[in-house]
């Protein structure tokens, strides 16, 4: 058997149904032995994508995503994707061909260093030189993706290493791993101390990241059981559901009122699972300042990384939730609910609708058709912030945005990885009219496979949160942002690529079409027409503190500071 | 406070390593002031000691932002715990007169640093030792001219009878667990 031969069967091996992936030259042996293998393969338009699909395949299955590229230009069309799945701690398992061996350093066609490049992108990477270590390296990199904090794998393998005969063992598979702990043990003094500082609690909160996906059940448990105030970051959306009596909403730059002034005002934060981006923390010294904080994470690395916690707990959310929960009972926090139910209260979702269409009414509009029970996938901006506050999903791995990386071209073939992971089930695209051409090639493969993916253009014909930026901090100078008089006919494309394509303009159509085209059940791309300078409010000035908010438009039109408004 | 912390890591021979923990550092913006690398006494793993400055927060996300790298296989803090450290340095200093030629000498044994090359207007020293030692060697030579010097980096190990080798680190022990 052939080294592409055994790849295929240690990849049927691991369970992989799904591979996404684009052939080339110094991957051919491994595309001939597809030809005869079991596993699906879903051929992409750009390598990019492939890597976004097998990151939404795993962020949405549990199951680890796999995607296939050439050498050379293949290769590092993929590094963008790994980011992104190095950031968010996606599982992913990248195969790469590469040059021959005799050839590596030649500058051979289609020659890159992808073993170098893909070092800082990966959780993990590999080189292999021999045949015969394939099977053993397979295991490992799905082992390495998929455990501990997850994260993506790559492994370039030469194009001789492909078609030379393997003459080890198959079953040989033994990990060897010596620096490498899947497990973190978890310190039960460091539990304790947990216990006690939440015992001692007045007004607590509980902040959970991605790290809860996997683990929304312990989560829920916990929280009903304390009856504690539930904060979601974006990369937490699902894990507990949105709109529950305990949820305070999303943190951070784009959070909501209630959220953020919790963290200001609570004096304990559990952080689960998440890892205080500045996206979330605003400046580090104004950030929880009254707050003991109880982190836990899978990765020792995150504790007191950037937020100093008072009791680290290193080890996996469904080991310590429910070690914490056991010890635990309802907490007597009355005062301090009174207190978040009125800014919950004075400070709802709200803007104005005495404009034009305007994209966050279009969300809502999603939101309220699918009762919020769909996967959604996003790109990256206002619309980005518009969908997770307005359109967060109840259920864990169901909302998929680059949070970490923010990568535009993301949520498109997002979408067409959660359909592979997700078969038949609703997939809505919030997308905005400038991040959706970054991957659209993508809707060839849509229509290929006749996936039930509705891509929901905002299209407010400017890169709208670069606007944002430009208007309020770079006095009006609105520099390369203006999109409208070059974009496409997003609905003639759509037709072009043989997918139904509508075009919307004001609210009446918005409000009866978009419940008719998720009737259908088919790929459809709606390109909402709506009014360009809607900002995102509240918001929080790049390097201003959490209390120094920006409420904007949920009060009135100048923006009132956070800090004018609460004087407790 | 900053201060300078000399770390031992234990890494496997795979090719790229190095590259691995210099771009660790290089990407999360650690220092790096010295760098040695040599096999251990355990057939592939090599030994790689490094001395880094920062604050404790600084070594702390050293360390453990090290021990996440899968070919990374312990991390020792010797700040941590007595150690010895030893350097080896190469000097090359400039013999003027014949005077100059005695004192030099006088000087190198008194540090018993051992001439390892003859020339009729230069003498290359090998001294060995601490930090501190190199310092004073340095600066006593400094007056007569030093054509040039390398330095080979710190390595380190542990004062006791364990073997640190084979222990594995618990990523729990990191200093500021004591919360």
């Amino acid at each position: 058997m052939t080294g592409a031969e055994i790849i295929m069967r240690a990849l049927e091996r691991e369970g992989v149904q799904t591979i996404f992936g684009h052939p080339g030259g110094a991957i051919m042996p491994i595309y001939d032995a597809i030809y005869d293998s079991p596993i699906e393969h879903v051929l992409v338009r750009h390598e990019q994508a492939g890597a976004h699909m097998a990151d939404a395949f795993y962020r949405t299955s549990g199951k680890v995503g796999v995607c296939f590229a050439t050498s050379g230009p293949g290769a590092t069309n993929l590094v963008t994707g790994l980011a992104t799945a190095q950031m968010d701690s996606s599982a992913v398992v990248a195969i790469t061909g590469n040059i021959p061996q005799e050839l590596i350093g030649t500058d051979g066609f289609q020659e890159a260093d992808v073993y170098g490049i893909t070092m800082p992108v990966t959780k993990h990477n590999y080189l292999v030189k021999d045949v015969n270590d394939l099977p053993r390296v397979i295991r490992e990199a799905f082992y390495i993706a998929s455990t501990g904090r997850p994260g993506p794998v790559l492994i370039d393998i030469p194009k001789d290493v492909q078609i030379a005969d393997f003459t080890g063992d198959f079953d040989d598979v033994e990990i060897d791993l010596p620096g490498y702990d899947a497990k973190v043990p978890v310190d039960m003094t460091q539990v304790e101390a947990a216990i006690e500082a939440i015992k001692a609690a007045k007004k607590p909160i509980m902040m959970v990241g991605g790290g809860a996906q996997t683990s929304s059940q312990e989560i829920m448990d916990f929280a009903n059981k304390l009856g504690i105030p539930v904060i979601t970051t974006l990369m937490g959306i699902g894990a507990y559901p949105a709109g529950d009596d305990l949820a305070l909403g999303m943190p951070g730059m784009h959070g909501t009122v209630t959220a953020n002034r919790a963290i200001t005002h609570c004096d304990l934060l559990i952080g689960a699972g998440m890892r205080f981006d500045d996206r979330v923390t605003g400046k580090i010294s104004r950030f929880a300042k009254n707050a003991t904080v109880v982190h836990i994470d899978i990765d020792p690395a995150e504790l007191s990384k950037l937020v100093h916690a008072h009791v680290p707990v290193a080890g996996d959310l469904k080991d310590v939730i429910p070690a914490l929960s056991s010890k635990l009972d309802k907490l007597v926090i009355t005062e301090w609910w009174d207190q978040l139910k009125e800014w919950r209260d004075k400070y709802p979702e709200r803007y104005k609708t005495d404009k034009p269409l305007v994209s966050q009414e279009v969300i809502e509009m999603f939101h309220e058709a699918t009762k919020g029970d769909c996967v959604v996938t996003t790109e990256v901006g206002q619309h980005q912030m518009y969908a997770a506050r307005l359109f967060p999903t109840s259920k864990p791995r169901t909302f998929l945005t680059s949070g970490g990386l923010g990568t535009m071209g993301f949520g498109l073939p997002a979408a067409v990885g959660a359909a592979f992971a997700r078969p038949g089930e609703q997939i809505v695209c919030i997308a905005g009219d400038g991040s959706v051409q970054m991957n659209i090639q993508e809707l060839a493969t849509i229509k290929k496979h006749e996936l039930p993916i509705i891509i929901a253009i905002t299209n407010n014909g400017v890169l709208g949160m670069v606007r944002q930026w430009q208007e309020m901090f770079f006095e009006e100078r609105y520099s390369e942002i203006y999109l409208a008089d070059s974009n496409p006919d997003f609905q003639k494309l759509a037709e072009a690529y043989g997918i139904d394509g509508y075009t919307v303009y004001d609210r009446e159509t918005a409000k009866s079409l978009i419940p008719e085209v998720l009737a259908k059940g088919k790929p459809a791309v709606m390109n909402f027409v709506v009014y360009q300078s809607e900002h995102v409010f509240p918001m929080i000035p790049s390097g201003a503190g959490l209390d120094e908010m920006l409420i904007g438009d949920q009060e009135e039109d100048s923006a009132p500071i956070e800090s004018q408004l609460v004087t407790s | 406070m900053k201060n300078k912390h000399i770390l031992s890591v234990s890494v496997r021979d795979e090719p790229g390593v190095l590259v691995r923990i210099a771009g660790l550092f290089a990407r999360r913006g650690f220092n790096i002031e010295s760098l040695a690398v040599a096999p251990s006494g355990q057939e592939g793993i090599s030994r790689t000691t490094f001395v880094v400055t920062g604050d404790d927060n600084d070594i702390n996300q050293v360390e453990k932002q090290l021990f996440k790298l899968i070919d990374i296989i312990e991390v020792t803090n010797h700040t941590d715990a007595p150690f010895v450290d030893r350097e080896l340095m190469l000097v090359k200093v400039r013999v003027s007169s014949p005077d100059d030629r005695v004192e030099i000498r006088q000087i190198a044994q008194d540090f018993r640093a051992s001439i390892v090359d003859v020339h009729r207007e230069a003498l290359i020293f090998e001294v060995t030792g601490d930090e501190g030692k190199m310092t004073a060697f340095i600066d006593q030579m400094r007056s007569f001219g030093i054509i040039e010097l390398i330095r080979s980096g710190r390595v380190a190990l542990t004062r006791s009878a364990a073997d640190d080798r084979v222990e594995q680190p618990n990523p729990l022990n990191f200093r500021e667990v004591a919360a």
